[in-house]
């Protein structure tokens, strides 16, 4: 088996300008956070993000590397509307593809499967079509004929996603109670990084979970990122909750310029995830 | 427990009786109500007169035992593992009634809750975005609890459309809104559906101590009045005892009432 070990600086230097990311998680729930703030410290920039929204797309709509995002919805859970990603919306300037969550799915699902598009009814009589040009009808070529939404495929140059677990070689484990669609972002890319909160050897998986946890294959993955507390401050269950009360300090920074740049200063340019949690973790 | 010994029921419980009722005739489908009054609705419905739904923890699991609101420690016996990936094949196998929320509604039912403005390239208020709404509307039976009863909310047009209403639906043709069904509408004023010949919203019933003209006075388009509009029901006693000690013992329901 391959040691794919890396850091998350490593992971930056293998993307590029322009670059598709899809990011794994579900609103402010297990996302790659580390990987995230990686990215917001580059220098990359036009980037298309694709995601199930959480402050992953509301820190870097407002860190200006964005110019395409695709979502369902964007969210902080505990606090329904991310307010960075409202503003960046609000300013205009970000081309975005807004989708039902259920038929974003299906562009991660046809990426993975590489097929151009699957069907479904999802966004028929809503403005999802309207306001989406790009996306076109299908007429099935069975006797029912019916019109459907081809929802096309996502295809990803790279995917992040946070696991509880995962061995070196790139096999990761979920341990919490959703998986959310972290194998069709890793199978919908041609690269896949995953951070972990631990790697541990192949053979501990069973004495973490049931096999059922043990859902990406390391087929799918480049590189393993061991980052303890990856996911602050979203949540991931069972290692951690959400981090609430860090939560709203990030929300309130959206009102007050003077408070974003000193959070920005004192977490996000922080230059590593040792460097971060140290932050976090200071009186 | 008689009927005697149960103080009068309050705005909160004449609401949560008028959206459970939302689900009566559903049988053994999963009840999926968004916030915390509809919740209690489809706990209640359950409870007493649609004894075969299933509902979820909000988490990833669909709850064998009746389920607290509001109580963070409150945990559900599972009978079925029920991930989001598992709730979008259900929405889309029409086994569903969900109960969401809308910032604006037009009187055909299209609903928003994605963005405010004109201007989908910049929105003057960027709300949820699409949300589940368009797969929703179109595969399985939709109600909405609207706690903002005004013209703000109800509107000539709305902004944009997540889930389509009936003028929508009646444009793309019978195939495709075969399975489009917006059952319930309702606020803190009423309950409204639309049972009309053109499926515009009309109103069903009138929470007590409410008129007619309070209701047209805060909508923003043309309501289907019948000549006799009823009162909307009461809670029985047993279905007060039910939701007050059981379903919602902090009274969590109260927060959405402005």
């Amino acid at each position: 088996m391959p040691n794919k070990l890396m850091s998350e600086d490593d992971v930056i230097a293998q993307l590029s300008d322009g670059m598709t990311i899809g990011i794994g998680g579900w609103g402010s729930r297990r996302k790659p956070m580390s990987l995230v703030r990686a990215l917001l410290r580059s220098d990359l920039k036009d980037l298309t993000i694709v995601s199930y929204g959480g402050p992953d797309v509301g820190l870097l709509a407002k860190s200006g590397k964005v110019r395409k995002l695709a979502y369902g919805f964007v969210s902080l859970d505990s606090i329904p509307l991310e307010p960075h990603f409202r503003q960046a919306r609000q300013a205009g300037g970000i081309e975005v593809l807004e989708l039902d969550e259920g038929a974003f799915q299906l562009g991660l699902l046809a990426a993975a499967h590489r097929v151009p598009f699957y069907p479904c009814r999802a966004g028929l009589g809503s403005d999802m079509l309207t306001n989406n040009p790009e996306i076109r009808t299908v007429t099935s070529p069975y006797d029912d004929g019916e019109e459907l939404v081809a929802i096309p495929a996502m295809n990803l140059d790279v995917a992040l996603i946070h696991m509880n677990r995962a061995d070196a070689g790139g096999n990761g484990q979920f341990l919490g109670p959703d998986l959310y669609f972290d194998d069709l972002f890793a199978m919908a890319a041609e690269k896949t990084f995953m951070s972990c909160e631990k790697v541990i050897p192949t053979e501990d998986f069973l004495k973490e979970g049931t096999v059922h946890t043990i859902k990406i294959p390391r087929i799918f993955v480049n590189g393993v990122i061991e980052a303890p507390r990856g996911a602050h401050f979203t949540e991931c269950p069972p290692d951690y909750g959400r981090d609430e009360a860090f939560q709203k300090e990030y929300a309130a920074t959206a009102k007050d310029p003077d408070a974003w740049e000193a959070f920005k200063a004192r977490y996000l340019d922080a230059p590593s995830h040792e460097a971060y949690l140290a932050e976090v973790d200071a009186p | 427990m008689s009927a005697e010994s149960t103080s009068e029921a309050t705005l909160d419980e004449i609401v949560v009786i008028a959206l459970a009722e939302a689900f009566r005739g559903n049988g053994e489908i999963l009840c999926n109500p968004i916030g915390t009054v509809p919740m209690c609705a489809g706990r209640l419905a359950r409870e007493t007169f649609e004894p075969d739904m299933v509902y979820t923890d909000g988490v990833s699991v669909l709850s064998a035992e009746l389920l607290p609101v509001g109580v963070p420690d409150a945990v559900a016996v599972p009978e079925t593992y029920m991930p989001y990936r598992t709730i979008f094949d259900l929405v889309w196998s029409g086994r569903r009634h969900v109960v969401m929320g809308a910032s604006q509604m037009d009187m055909y039912g299209n609903q928003n809750f994605a963005a405010i403005g004109d201007d989908y390239s910049k929105p003057k208020a960027q709300l949820l975005g699409m949300r589940g709404a368009p797969g929703n509307l179109i595969n399985n039976k939709t109600s909405y609890w609207i706690p903002n009863h005004s013209t703000r909310v109800f509107v000539p047009k709305v902004d944009v459309v997540s889930g389509p209403g009936y003028d929508r639906m009646r444009e793309l043709g019978e195939q495709s809104s075969r399975f489009h069904h917006i059952v319930r509408v309702v606020t803190p004023l009423c309950a409204m559906d639309f049972e009309t010949d053109d499926n515009r919203m009309r109103l069903r019933s009138l929470h007590p101590g409410v008129t007619v003209d309070q209701v047209v006075e805060n909508t923003g388009f043309e309501l289907v009045i019948p000549d006799d509009v009823p009162e909307s029901r009461q809670p029985t006693a047993e279905e007060l005892q039910i939701l007050r000690t059981q379903i919602d013992p902090n009274g969590a329901r109260k927060a959405e009432f402005g």
